[in-house]
């Protein structure tokens, strides 16, 4: 396995797709940009999941995460596009800054 | 004297008068309206006149009796029985009382038919007789009582009465104000004699002879000898001294002398028969009563005689200085019943007494006769208006000219008989300074009495012409009365003659019973007996009340003397202090009297406003106690409880700035507080 | 007659119910059922008084049936030498209120309703011999007064009533505490005060002290003494006439009864050593202060109800003095009382209803106009002065007879205040009565026969108990005297040194 791809390889990538992520989700506007940066920043941990679980032995503790992130990540996309939804049709924009009327 | 006679008639020597004014009081204005005044007169006047009937009847039989015997006993029902205390209503007839009785029935009943003369245009004449009813049958009882109690019920029943006739014409406000003064006065009188009397009952008890019946009273009176009693006084001298100044309330006494004169408010033959006749002899005649007790009190009885001739002498001055007719005749009266006093001080017991029955018949007839000098002159008192009357009221002047030379002391006129007797036993029992006092006191006596004669009956008639003209003497039912009392005023002495004319006492003799005690003998004794010096004093006494005649004469009806600069003595300070009455009036209006009026105030002010004010404030205190609760209740207890909630009401509303709503917000937020939680984590790790 | 007692306290209630059920547009029967039910009281009274033993000093009349019995109470009735006196005060006074009440034209359904509780209640309080029983005919009578005044009263009734109400009920309070005391520590448990009273001697020296002081603030309230007393100038001035005449004459009497019957019965060794200070000297202030301060009164009626003040103290003082005549002179003084102030205030009364006010200066010369009307105030005033001859002097003189002894100095100043009472009766009779005619007062009417006849019985009562005394002192003597001894025998008991 000399040369070969290491567990290093599998965090750095799953760090970088997390910074995207999180660069996403702080800089968009639009709230369905900063969903996809959840995304992204879900399948980022979901990558590290894995790269442990096939690196750590044999055990299927980070497969079993990784399925429930997933399926954590559709509940949650259908709830975001939702609420989303319910911006837009109420104050037909869905910038997230234009949100504040739950400002206390 | 272990088992008196009983008899069962002199309780209607009482009770007739008081059914007198019972008729009078309770019928007496349907009687009057219905039948006229004759009706009333007749029930006024006819039970008196019964009573003094009945008291002849009861007199003869007393006479029929031996001397050490004279005594009558009439029980009518228990009294007052508590505890050891023991009275009964009863009357006790003795030489003493016997004699108080004849008088007051006899000059009263005199007087109640003067009354109807007097007193014929006023319309309430019969509440008029019902009161001198009553007055009649309290005096009866004050003289009749068998013990010191009842004695006590006719002292101020008679007191009573007096306020009454004072102010019987009650519509004039000073009237009112005069009977109010006598009775308070009185009043305070009474009070020394009803603690006498608590500590005389309590005294005898721990002598083990508790009683207030008069003659045990004389009986045990020797156990109370050298008992102790208050203030460092014997008891003896504590109760005769509290009893004494009883008496100078009744009798008109320094200090208490002050509402006689005032009294002459009153009609005039009240006048003649409460105020000079019968009740202000009263404290002169408890003194002669109580003999037995007031002998073993030699500090008291310096008292009697030292006060007697004090007010005898200074009420003389003064009524020298009066031009009221009435008020020279009130002040007469004080000093006339200073005499009394003088000799019962002394312990000359029947001299007191026989001077208090002469001065009955010859100020009786003087107070009527000026009485009917009012009548004629329609109401006017101030001689300064009269003059010349003798001529026009004949009888008046004779009866009233008569009397005026007995209580002068010219023989042989009752009068003389009487004080020239008092003015000796001071000298006899050893009282040359009394004696002093008393014989020039007798030359003052002379002197306003003739002075009086002249003003009133003598020169020329000085009111106006219309008063001329209604001159006229009193009718026969006032003259009567004036022509008997002034026949009694010059043969009424002739009962006890003086010693050094002859022997001859049958007055003295008929009372002799009464003055029997041991203590009474023995004072009786000390007298020195000397016949020559006490004819000599007489005609000393009889020199001076010529003198004063004949001042008065100079002055009044020759007018051949101007005695002014006696008024310019001292700048005329002295005539007017005499004129003032010595202000003793006001000194007790700004002693006594206002002290009083000032503590009632200020009691009132105190009542009203420290102790009703700590009832207010303790409910104030209590309503503000309960609001403060209520407060308590409402901000502590309840507080709490909003206390929570408006923290969490609070906290939530600081909160509430927390959510932006700007999604950024909450991602830099939630960035923020990761890294923040990781460095400390490496913080905490390092 | 097998229960009169019970007769003569409950018939007044069975007039209530009829005037409560009367038929509306009846109203003027009312006042003749509320006569109709105090006469037989009064019937019964003098039937008592005829059929009285005054040689025992035993309960007589007893009614005696069991009512809690689970806690020792019983329905026990009776009197003696120390009650009768004040049954037939009682009965008087409110057979003569019931006239006086005639003037009264608001509300009358229930003005005579709650006269009769009233009547009621005091009648019970004056035969209960049961501790708690009297306690309840205590509390019974308070509250009708309460609103007698309260209701029917003058301009600042609300004020009176509830100062009267307030203070009277602190006392009841106290009397409360001192009650369960002598219950739950006494010899048994038990209200009956005829076995109380024989167990005197039970009580720890400290026990008696405490319990005497409670009972006597209590007592004290209603009498009334100085310092408690200035409720009562200020329900009598607001209170109707026939209100008044009852409060100060049967009302006030309930505290002297009371100190007697329960303080001196029960707690005699307790009487003995407080008798000087807080009878004699307390009862010395009040007949000093008292008539000082009605001589400052500018209101005819506060004038009398300090004179009230200042008579209540010779009960005092005659019960502090421990002696046969003392001890009677104070009850006799408790019935004059009654009788000559019942007199007082219903004249008080009669120039109000027609004047519409009380104030003495305002008056003047009525004599003239009202002879007969200032013919018997006259009568009272002297009466009130204590005149020989009439009904006071004799409980006066035995009063302060009775207290020499042992008291002197005080004796003197009740004597002397005889001057002040002459003073202010006499200052007080003048300015109203005496004197020029005041013009405003010329068409007065003189004293009508209805007023004439509440007065006149009053008037020969205390003119024969002046003279006759022995018509209520031979009631009396016999239960006094020996409640008298049992007080003066009276030293702290064995059972003080004990803890």
């Amino acid at each position: 396995m000399g040369g070969g791809i290491t567990l290093e390889h599998f965090l750095v990538l799953g760090l970088i797709l997390f910074l995207l992520g999180a660069y996403c989700v702080l800089t968009r506007r639009n709230a369905i940009g900063i969903l996809l940066g959840i995304e992204l920043m879900l399948n980022a941990a979901n990558i590290n999941y894995l790269a442990f679980a096939f690196f750590g032995g044999a055990r299927y503790d980070g497969q079993i995460f990784a399925i429930f992130v997933i399926m954590l990540a559709a509940a949650e996309a259908v709830i975001g596009l939702a609420v989303i939804l319910a911006i837009y049709q109420n104050l037909r924009t869905i910038d997230v800054d234009a949100t504040e009327t739950l400002s206390g | 004297m272990e088992h008196p006679l009983t008899v069962d008639f002199v309780r209607w020597i009482v009770l007739l008068p008081l059914a007198g004014a019972a008729i009078n009081f309770l019928a007496g204005a349907r009687l009057q309206r219905d039948f006229g005044k004759r009706v009333i007169s007749l029930v006024g006047c006819g039970t008196v006149l019964a009573a003094f009937a009945l008291a002849v009847y009861a007199w003869a039989a007393m006479l029929a009796l031996p001397p050490a015997d004279r005594f009558m006993l009439d029980y009518l029902w228990r009294w007052i029985y508590v505890g050891k205390l023991r009275l009964d209503i009863a009357f006790w007839l003795d030489p003493l009382s016997m004699l108080m009785v004849l008088i007051i029935t006899g000059v009263g009943g005199l007087i109640h038919i003067y009354s109807t003369g007097y007193m014929h245009e006023d319309e309430s004449y019969w509440r008029f007789f019902g009161w001198l009813n009553l007055f009649t049958f309290s005096m009866l009882v004050l003289v009749l009582a068998d013990n010191l109690w009842l004695m006590f019920v006719g002292w101020e029943g008679v007191g009573l009465c007096s306020f009454a006739l004072i102010g019987f014409w009650y519509k004039e406000l000073s009237n009112t104000a005069a009977g109010n003064k006598a009775f308070i006065v009185n009043r305070v009188g009474d009070w020394a004699f009803v603690v006498a009397l608590y500590s005389l009952f309590t005294g005898l008890g721990a002598a083990g002879h508790p009683t207030l019946v008069i003659r045990d009273v004389a009986h045990w009176a020797p156990a109370l000898a050298g008992m102790p009693g208050y203030f460092g006084m014997s008891l003896v001298t504590f109760v005769t001294l509290l009893l004494f100044a009883g008496a100078t309330g009744k009798s008109a006494q320094i200090p208490l002398h002050v509402w006689l004169p005032d009294a002459m408010a009153g009609p005039t033959p009240v006048s003649a028969l409460i105020h000079a006749a019968t009740m202000v002899t009263a404290g002169v005649y408890m003194v002669a009563r109580l003999n037995f007790l007031f002998s073993m009190a030699p500090a008291t009885m310096l008292a009697i005689s030292t006060v007697g001739t004090l007010t005898a002498f200074f009420a003389a001055t003064i009524g020298a200085t009066q031009n009221d007719i009435k008020k020279v005749l009130a002040y007469s009266t004080v000093s006339q019943l200073g005499y009394m006093f003088a000799a019962v001080g002394v312990g000359a017991y029947v001299d007191g007494v026989f001077h208090l029955m002469t001065h009955a018949f010859f100020k009786g007839c003087l107070f009527l006769g000026a009485g009917s000098v009012i009548h004629a002159m329609g109401g006017v008192q101030d001689m300064r208006l009269m003059g010349g009357l003798r001529k026009r009221l004949p009888i008046t002047f004779w009866t009233f000219l008569a009397a005026t030379l007995a209580i002068c002391g010219v023989p042989p006129f009752a009068g003389f008989m009487s004080k020239d007797a008092i003015i000796w036993d001071s000298f006899a029992h050893g009282q040359p300074a009394l004696w002093a006092l008393l014989w020039v006191g007798a030359g003052i006596t002379a002197f306003y009495m003739f002075r009086q004669v002249y003003m009133t009956f003598f020169g020329e008639f000085r009111g106006t012409h219309d008063q001329a003209h209604h001159l006229h003497e009193s009718p026969p039912s006032m003259t009567l009365a004036l022509v008997v009392l002034g026949g009694l005023s010059v043969v009424g002495g002739f009962v006890e003659l003086p010693g050094f004319i002859g022997r001859f006492d049958p007055f003295g003799n008929f009372l002799v019973p009464v003055f029997n005690s041991p203590a009474t003998r023995r004072v009786a004794q000390s007298a020195i007996e000397n016949r020559g010096l006490e004819a000599g004093f007489g005609v000393l006494s009889l020199a001076l009340v010529a003198a004063g005649w004949f001042l008065a004469d100079l002055i009044y009806r020759q007018g051949s003397a101007s005695f002014e600069w006696v008024g310019e003595i001292w700048g005329g300070a002295l005539y007017r202090t005499v004129l003032n009455k010595y202000y003793v009036d006001e000194a007790y209006a700004a002693g006594p009297v206002a002290a009083v009026l000032e503590t009632s105030r200020a009691s009132a002010w105190f009542d009203f406003h420290i102790i009703d004010w700590i009832v207010n404030f303790a409910a104030t205190l209590a309503v503000f106690s309960s609001w403060l609760s209520g407060r308590l209740d409402r901000y502590v207890v309840d507080g709490l409880v909003n206390l929570v909630s408006n923290l969490t009401l609070e906290a939530g509303g600081r909160m509430r700035r927390l959510q932006t709503g700007s999604i950024n917000g909450y991602l830099y937020g939630i960035l923020a507080a990761v890294t923040l939680a990781l460095l400390v984590r490496a913080v905490l790790r390092a | 007659m097998t229960h009169p007692l019970t007769l003569i306290t409950f018939i007044p209630l069975i007039g209530m119910v009829l005037i409560l059920i009367c038929p509306k547009g009846q109203e003027k029967f009312i006042r003749w059922i509320a006569v109709l039910f105090t006469l037989p009281q009064l019937l019964i009274a003098g039937w008592l008084y005829a059929n009285f033993n005054t040689s025992t000093t035993s309960v007589q009349f007893a009614e005696h049936y069991a009512w809690i019995p689970a806690y020792h109470i019983f329905y026990f009735l009776g009197v003696d030498g120390i009650s009768i006196s004040m049954v037939l005060l009682t009965a008087i006074i409110c057979f003569i209120s019931v006239f006086a009440s005639f003037t009264i034209e608001r509300g009358e359904r229930g003005y005579y309703a709650l006269l009769l509780l009233l009547d009621t209640g005091m009648m019970g309080v004056f035969v209960a011999l049961d501790f708690f029983l009297f306690y309840v005919f205590w509390e019974v009578m308070l509250l009708p007064m309460y609103f007698l005044i309260g209701v029917w009263g003058g301009p600042r009734r609300e004020y009176a009533a509830i100062k009267f109400f307030l203070y009277t009920l602190l006392g009841s309070v106290l009397i409360l505490l001192a009650m369960l005391g002598l219950y739950y520590y006494g010899a048994t448990p038990t209200f009956d005060m005829v076995e109380l009273a024989a167990n005197a001697s039970h009580y720890s020296m400290t026990f008696q002290r405490v319990a005497w002081i409670a009972l006597f603030i209590g007592f004290a309230i209603k009498i009334p003494a100085f310092p408690f007393h200035t409720w009562l100038p200020d329900a009598h001035v607001e209170a109707p006439t026939a209100i008044s005449v009852i409060l100060a004459g049967v009302l006030l009497k309930m505290g002297t009864y009371g100190i007697l019957r329960i303080n001196f019965s029960i707690l005699p060794a307790a009487s003995h050593e407080f008798a000087f200070w807080l009878l004699g000297v307390v009862g010395t202030i009040n007949i000093v202060y008292g008539a000082l301060c009605a001589m400052a009164q500018t209101d005819y009626k506060k004038l009398i109800a300090y004179s009230s003040v200042s008579h209540m103290g010779y009960v005092m003082l005659g019960m502090a003095a421990l002696t046969e005549a003392g001890i009677n002179g104070a009850v006799l003084q408790m019935f004059n009382h009654g009788t000559i102030t019942a007199m007082l205030f219903l004249l008080v009364g009669v120039i109000y209803d027609r004047a519409h006010h009380r104030e003495i200066a305002g008056f003047g010369g009525l004599a003239s106009q009202m002879p007969m009307y200032a013919a018997l105030t006259g009568f009272a005033f002297f009466a009130a002065m204590g005149l020989p001859g009439l009904s006071a002097f004799i409980s006066e003189v035995l009063v302060l007879i009775g207290a020499w002894r042992r008291y002197p100095m005080m004796t003197i100043l009740g004597a002397g205040t005889a001057i002040l009472t002459a003073g202010y009766m006499l200052w007080t009779f003048q300015r109203i009565y005496l004197g020029p005619l005041n013009e405003k007062y010329k068409g007065l009417a003189d004293l009508t026969p209805r007023e004439f006849f509440m007065l006149v019985p009053l008037a020969i009562i205390v003119l024969i108990l002046g003279v006759y005394p022995h018509a209520i002192l031979g009631l009396l003597g016999a239960s006094l005297n020996h409640v008298n001894q049992a007080v003066l025998m009276a030293h702290a008991p064995a059972a003080a040194i004990l803890p």
